[in-house]
């Protein structure tokens, strides 16, 4: 079995797997980076929200052998240790959470898109496609725009 | 006044021992009676404090123990199904249990789930408010499965607040008057010069001493030294004030524990092959051995719900559960598809009674099936053995779960230990063990512990979902007067089979008949005409088509008073009137007509809009509370409306947590722009098209509004009423009658918008 190579939070892994696995699979089931969430399988929920080399990407559809060399970020590696990064601690504030599955995927997306732009705009939040079924997308909202004051 | 020892705060945190007042030790039971009610308390041998508590009304005694089986309520007796459920909960609510321990923190052991609505939060409030303990030193957990507690641990009817506010705050109250007893034992003083705050008991003579280091002398304390008297609600400083979550941070930095993230060991990545229609059935495998030899596969085992395929990881257990080739037999609804559903339920609905007079309209709405959809699909741990069996599952009936799964895999129930796991949604759907009693067979099948997680595709098609229904609305009216108002509901069997949340009651709804009986049961206890139209019935009917079904946030609520709420604005147009005026003539109590004058007033109700452009407005009360909703909605393209903007007001009599309660309205309003507008299941050839969310048109961010306003009203009782469930009607009728004055259309079949915009997952 062909093994691959990367870093998930900073640390270097090395993974025996299939070429196809997706990597949300080699992230949970192999290494026990649970944060990523299954919610579809197909990169339509997004739950599984993570940062490839700083980008958003879905583990879910993105296979192993793709992530060869690369640096994930998951939402357990977001915060600088008891830090919280300033999206989570918006989060807090806005106490967006219900049950919570989504949030890492949301929260990992909210990031990329203030890399991306200091100041977002809310055309610029609408197209973040992150599923939550608990329905909490304006207080996501609001917690998006006071993390774009704090940062 | 943190820190002070020599000043009394003020309010809450005064409290004296009287010690004619007293609980009781090991069995021997003291009470007082408080005007009609009754506080007993208990203590649990153990090395710390730990109590449990019963808060009865006066008919019962300690003798109660045996629980018994509630008959069908009477409505001249019991007003709602909350009461029903807090009636059912009586004989055992003593068993709520709270331990003090040695470093001063309580814990609660809640016989409840959590799955987002934020009920370990809200209890650690009412545990924090009564010890005068500081919030984060209060801890919520799940009980597991808990037999003794019968028709007590039923997560459900938006009722975990209204039937365990009153035991909670007794243990917690029985805790700190024991702590406070100690005190004075341990420093001989007079009781009037004793207080509680922050977590210690202190002396007018500035001595202090933390819970922690009276925890066990409080648990050895005479009975006859303890009183137990809860605070009245004018004496609260922290319930009532809007207040986080207490898991907010495990959640925002991926430390929050679902059921798949545990790690037990041996427990393999599972999945399952389902049959090509709801409820099918597994005749025979045809490639087993080809499947098994594909990488990371590990056992494969034929369950009553299809083919389980056990691999080293997810992905390869799915891989190879679409790579088996299965022969199937039919299921429950095979061939058949929503037209006919549809006319089956047009035929069944009862008719009006009442003849159209002067004036009158007659109207029929449609709701389409909707899944729960849970973000997290239905997935179990379960490690069966010879004789037991160890399980861990999101489920908020676990009770009957177990017996259940005792029933069904012969393991006396006594052996089957099911922990109760926070999950990632419900909206009804974890009423049911599905995934539970499914990871048990496979379990026992294989001889292996068991991950088991349901595809996305599964879930939505095999999952449970709401059932369709169908709306026959008949209404006079004369000299601008409402003489009747006649509402028919016809529905497919909605399962009830998880009964008060154990085996009685489910064999009961599961007999002849049984099931319409509960069916009509919530229905009469859940849909309640607000308004003063004359004579009015509200009748339900089910047909015996049989799916995969349970109730869905709201029950029966959010279509049947969303019909009407579009009802109430056509009777006003027939009248000449302004629906939000007419609602106000029509309102039959003073704190609806608050809620509905809140959302008009800040909502700026009446106000020009552009073309396509309007608002709308609706009403809805059940379990105690009421709520009332303005929205505003941009259908300039009909078939891509928008809600652009939300004002929602609530009133739950006593609000125990309002940025909580603000919360749950939120979600409905979601819920409500989403099942109004875009999402439903369509049913063909005896299975549902959409299999996930890019087909199911759940709302995302660009479908909600970016401006939402919500109040929660103070109240006007001393206890609370339902939350859970509330925020979804209002919202519908609003939505739908904003579309129909945007459009000039008159909605009559939801969602409005629902095409087959898909091509179907292969079945």
């Amino acid at each position: 079995m062909p093994s691959y190579s990367f870093t998930v939070n900073g640390e270097a892994v090395t993974v025996d797997a299939p070429a196809d696995l997706p990597t949300l699979w080699a992230l949970r089931d192999k290494l026990g980076i649970t944060g990523p969430k299954y919610g579809c399988g197909i990169d339509v929920c997004k739950a599984c929200t993570s940062h490839l080399d700083g980008e958003a990407f879905n583990p879910c559809v993105t296979p192993i052998a793709d992530v060869e060399g690369s640096e994930i970020t998951t939402i357990e590696g977001l915060a600088d240790g008891d830090t919280l990064h300033p999206v989570q601690e918006a989060w807090l504030d806005m106490d967006v959470a219900q049950c919570g599955y989504c949030q890492p995927g949301q929260i990992m997306a909210a990031v990329a898109l203030l890399n991306r732009t200091s100041n977002p705009t809310d055309e610029e939040i609408d197209a973040i496609e992150n599923v939550c079924r608990c329905g909490t997308y304006f207080r996501i909202r609001e917690a998006i725009k006071q993390a774009a004051r704090n940062m | 006044m943190p820190g002070s020892t020599t000043e009394r705060p003020k309010g809450g945190q005064h409290r004296t021992v009287q010690p004619s007042l007293r609980d009781s030790t090991f069995g021997k039971v003291l009470s007082r009676p408080v005007g009609r009610r009754r506080f007993l308390a208990y203590v649990v041998a153990g090395s710390t404090l730990t109590i449990a508590a019963k808060f009865g009304v006066d008919t019962f005694t300690a003798g109660d123990a045996s629980a018994q089986i509630p008959s069908p309520p009477q409505l001249l007796d019991i007003q709602d199904l909350g009461d029903v459920l807090i009636l059912a909960g009586k004989p055992t609510e003593h068993l709520v249990r709270l331990e003090i321990t040695d470093e001063g923190r309580a814990v609660l052991e809640l016989p409840r789930a959590e799955v987002g609505q934020g009920l370990t939060t809200a209890f650690a409030m009412l545990v924090a408010e009564e010890l005068d303990l500081p919030l984060e030193m209060v801890e919520v957990t799940l009980a597991d499965a808990r037999p003794e507690l019968l028709f007590n641990q039923l997560t459900g009817g938006s009722n975990s607040v209204r039937s365990m506010y009153g035991p909670v705050r007794a243990a917690a109250a029985a805790a700190r008057s024991r702590l406070l007893a100690a005190a004075q034992e341990l420093w001989g003083a007079a009781p009037e010069d004793l207080f509680t705050q922050a977590g210690k008991v202190l002396n007018k003579d500035a001595r202090t001493a933390g819970f922690s280091s009276l925890t066990a002398l409080a648990a050895a304390m005479p009975v006859d030294r303890i009183v137990a008297q809860p605070k009245d609600p004018s004496e609260f400083t922290l319930v009532g004030t809007p207040t986080r979550r207490k898991d907010a941070r495990a959640i925002v930095t991926g430390k929050q524990v679902y059921t798949l993230d545990l790690d037990i060991p041996g427990a393999t990545p599972t999945m399952v092959r389902r049959p090509p229609t709801v409820l099918g059935t597994v005749e025979s495998v045809l490639n087993e051995s080809e499947v098994r030899a594909m990488p990371g596969i590990i056992d494969i085992a034929v369950v009553p719900t299809g083919v389980a395929v056990l691999a080293e990881t997810f992905g390869q257990a799915l891989d190879g559960k679409n790579a088996l080739q299965v022969e199937w037999g039919g299921g429950s609804i095979d061939g058949r598809n929503d037209e006919d559903i549809k006319q089956e339920l047009r035929a069944a609905t009862l008719p009006a009674a009442v003849p159209p007079l002067l004036g009158g309209l007659e109207e029929e709405f449609d709701f389409a099936f909707v899944s729960h959809a849970p973000l997290e699909t239905n997935c179990a741990i379960a490690d069966v053995r010879e004789d037991s069996a160890e399980i861990w599952s999101g489920m908020k009936s676990p009770i009957v779960a177990q017996e259940t799964i005792s029933l069904e895999l012969g393991i006396p129930h006594d052996n089957i230990k099911l922990h109760v796991m926070q999950a990632g949604g419900s909206f009804g759907r974890r009423l049911y063990w599905d995934g539970a009693i499914e990871a048990a067979h496979i379990s026992k099948a294989t001889g292996r512990v068991v991950k088991l997680m349901w595809s996305r595709i599964d879930d939505m098609r095999h999952g449970r979902m709401r059932v369709r229904t169908h709306h026959n609305i008949r209404a006079t009216f004369a000299a601008g007067n409402v003489l009747s108002f006649e509402h028919r509901v016809a529905t497919p069997v909605t399962d009830w089979s998880h009964g008060l949340g154990e085996i009685l009651t489910s064999i009961g709804a599961q007999l002849p008949g049984g099931n319409l009986t509960f069916t009509e049961t919530v229905f009469t206890l859940t849909v309640k005409m607000p308004y003063n139209f004359g004579a009015t019935t509200q009748l339900i009917l089910e047909t015996p088509t049989k799916m995969n079904t349970a109730a869905w946030r709201g029950v029966y609520s959010p279509n049947t008073r969303g019909a009407e709420e579009i009802m109430v604005d056509e009777i006003a147009a027939s009248l000449g009137k302004d629906p939000f005026e007419f609602r106000m003539e029509h309102l039959k109590e003073d704190s609806y007509r608050e809620v509905l004058s809140k959302v008009a007033e800040v909502g700026n109700w009446g106000r020009s809009m552009p073309a396509g452009h309007a608002q709308g407005i609706a009403f809805h009360e059940e379990y105690r509370s009421c709520t009332a909703c303005l929205v505003e909605l941009d259908a300039t393209d009909p078939q891509n409306p928008r809600v652009t903007k939300a004002v929602i007001a609530g009133n739950y009599g006593l609000p125990i947590n309002p940025m909580g309660l603000k919360a749950q309205l939120l979600g409905g309003l979601t819920d409500a722009i989403s099942t109004t507008l875009t999402a439903g299941l369509h049913i063909e050839d005896g299975l549902p098209l959409e299999g996930s969310y890019s087909q199911f048109h759940y709302a995302r961010q660009k479908d909600t509004p970016t401006d939402v306003e919500i109040f929660i009203l103070p109240g006007d009782r001393d206890t609370p009423g339902g939350a859970g469930e509330l925020g979804v009607s209002a919202p519908v009728g609003a939505i739908a009658n904003a579309y129909a004055r945007a459009t000039g259309t008159k909605p009559r079949s939801f969602p409005i918008i629902f095409p087959v915009d898909f091509e179907p997952f292969p079945r």
